[in-house]
């Protein structure tokens, strides 16, 4: 994976695999206290003690059309490289959240890339059954988004529709250049 | 914290509602992109998003778009499966969003088959 937006669009569709109707993506980018953090919970199926071990591990994954499970096993890895930590908590019937840290100004934390195509791509997808919260602090600034906010002004417009896919991804993009302008930090 | 343009949305919501009663009944054509974890490396994320604009700038109002997991044929993604109503479904392979341009102005609107990038004809439907 190039950045980190594409391992949040990977674990975010896992959720889906998982049976999640509400994901959660919380990005802190945080340069004084040298903290970079994506934090991802949503209230899918979950795992139980012996999957919970396994899931990091490359070579496991519970899908049958192939043996290696990789989206959890990289996204720890780009942690570790980048002087962070990865940690996953799961309970079966109670979803799954995870959380990677790195090192603000490691030489190799990835750049976080496009969020805005990332979240984009994952409401064209899945927007009709799931419901997506995505909050994003730089600095003293923080952004959210909500899907549930845009269905009930869409009323029986689908939230997957190519022109609302556009109106979201300026959205975001829109309003992560403001806080990234107005952060004093 | 940024507050959403809701006049902005309701102006789409209303100009989306007056191209949506044209359509009749269920969409004519489904896309399904495969967004597994080798799919979103390859850059499935870039073939959706721009199979999106075009869609937008044709007009389509009657392709839907989605996505799914891993089809377990990683090394030729980025890949897509494109569903004609009563056409067997069409695999795509090693896409970029050029070929992925041509399979859409091809296959989904004229709806002949872009055999140089398809891999099989006729397996699993979905629509």
């Amino acid at each position: 994976m190039d950045d980190l937006s594409l391992h949040v669009l990977d674990i975010i569709e896992n959720a889906v695999t998982a049976g999640a109707t509400n994901v959660e993506v919380r990005i802190t980018d945080d340069e004084r206290q040298n903290l970079f953090m994506i934090e991802i919970a949503d209230n899918g199926r979950g795992m139980d003690k012996e999957t919970l071990k396994k899931a990091i591990d490359p070579f496991y994954t519970t899908k049958t059309v192939r043996k290696v499970g990789l989206g959890l096993s990289m996204l720890a890895q780009a942690a570790k490289e980048a002087g962070g930590k990865f940690g996953v908590q799961s309970q079966p019937g109670r979803g799954t959240k995870i959380h990677a840290h790195f090192l603000h100004d490691h030489i190799d934390r990835k750049p976080l890339g496009d969020m805005a195509e990332t979240i984009a791509a994952f409401i064209a997808g899945n927007g009709e059954k799931v419901d997506l919260t995505y909050h994003h602090r730089k600095g003293d600034q923080e952004f959210f988004f909500c899907t549930t906010e845009i269905k009930k002004v869409l009323e029986e417009i689908t939230i997957c529709h190519p022109e609302v896919i556009s109106f979201i991804k300026r959205e975001i993009r829109d309003g992560l250049k403001s806080i990234s302008k107005r952060s004093k930090i | 914290m940024k507050k959403l343009k809701i006049g902005d949305l309701a102006k789409i919501r209303d100009k989306v509602r007056k191209t949506a009663v044209l359509r009749q009944g269920k969409a004519r054509a489904k896309i399904t992109v495969h967004m597994g974890t080798c799919g979103i490396a390859a850059g499935a994320r870039d073939i959706l998003s721009g199979l999106l604009e075009d869609i937008k700038s044709k007009k389509l109002n009657d392709v839907i778009v989605t996505t799914s997991g891993c089809a377990g044929l990683c090394s030729r993604e980025p890949m897509a499966t494109v569903e004609i109503t009563g056409k067997p479904p069409v695999k795509y392979v090693d896409l970029t969003t050029e070929k992925m341009k041509k399979i859409l102005s091809q296959h989904v609107i004229k709806g002949t088959i872009v055999n140089e990038y398809a891999l099989a004809i006729g397996s699993e439907r979905t629509h």
